[in-house]
């Protein structure tokens, strides 16, 4: 009985909740070592905060409108199609738009494979999830217009090499 | 085709509480690490070495977890406190390609060897894509 209450309670501490109470430990342990460092921590924080809100209010935005229009079950029609290149071109641009947690996506994935899809594709379609589109302000607040536009066509060139490669070492599924 | 706004409100809402705390905590994270760090700590990490500095980006970026968003705020900062460009993008790379965190899951769904061999080549390529826009910048 013991074992399985500690086992529920285990499965109830997520990655985040673990994350979020070391950081708080961390601050907790440096503000009775070191208040100051404390202090200019937060001061810093609050500057950061306030550097990232504007965009994080547009971000907002366009996670709601992207969860609005695009849906899984549509990516996954258009993913079952044998791949010529309008199969890596829906893969490249399936991975763009789908939108949260990439490990919500592996149930959909695993069952287009299993139904024949491509490993090649599926390795592309992971790979270009790292260009999020609500995201893109973010990076170009940082990073510019040209950075971001540069960087989002290497990863697309190397969605497709990655996915090629894949294939390459796994094997192509019969 | 019906909108559901209500639908499309609640999906962001779900992702936005699972993003906010790892967020603050992560833009947390980042200011006691500048304010405590001194950035010469960094520039004795990354080396200024045209292969060394993507190596040490790309590791610390695949082994970290959360949302893009997050990589993006602190490859930043790391880039407004003199940490190279090359040692950034593959820092920022590797954050988004490769999956330590989501590795189990990835390997159980998706198959092991296409977990390790994704995960292998995810994590080159952050390098070489690196490299390759450093050379690329600069030529701009």
């Amino acid at each position: 009985m013991k074992l399985n209450k500690l086992r529920k309670l285990k499965e109830r501490i997520t990655g985040t909740m673990l994350f979020v109470f070391g950081i708080s430990l961390l601050y907790l342990v440096l503000f009775i070592l070191s208040p100051n460092l404390v202090y200019r921590a937060f001061i810093y924080s609050g500057g950061l905060f306030l550097k990232i809100l504007p965009t994080f209010a547009g971000v907002i935005v366009l996670l709601f409108l992207t969860s609005l229009f695009i849906k899984p079950k549509q990516i996954k029609n258009f993913l079952g199609q044998k791949s010529k290149i309008k199969g890596w071109v829906i893969a490249i641009i399936g991975g763009i738009l789908s939108t949260g947690p990439i490990y919500l996506w592996y149930p959909l994935l695993s069952e287009l494979k299993e139904k024949g899809m491509r490993l090649a594709l599926i390795s592309t379609f992971l790979y270009n999830r790292s260009i999020k589109i609500p995201l893109l302000p973010v990076l170009v607040l940082y990073f510019g217009w040209t950075f971001t536009f540069i960087l989002a066509i290497y990863t697309i060139i190397f969605s497709i090499i990655n996915g090629y490669l894949l294939e390459k070492f796994v094997g192509v599924k019969k | 085709m019906t909108l559901d706004f209500k639908d499309a409100g609640i999906k962001t809402w779900n992702n936005l509480k699972k993003t906010i705390p790892i967020l603050i905590a992560m833009v947390l994270l980042v200011s006691i690490v500048f304010v405590a760090v001194p950035k010469e700590f960094y520039s004795k990490i990354f080396t200024k070495n045209i292969i060394l500095d993507p190596i040490i980006g790309a590791s610390i970026g695949s082994v970290a977890a959360g949302n893009p968003i997050t990589s993006y705020i602190v490859g930043g900062e790391l880039l407004n406190n003199g940490i190279s460009l090359l040692a950034v993008l593959a820092f920022i790379l590797a954050w988004v390609t490769v999956g330590f965190v989501q590795f189990p899951a990835e390997s159980l769904m998706l198959g092991r060897k296409f977990a390790i061999f994704r995960n292998l080549i995810s994590f080159v390529a952050a390098i070489v894509i690196a490299i390759l826009m450093s050379f690329t910048l600069g030529l701009l």
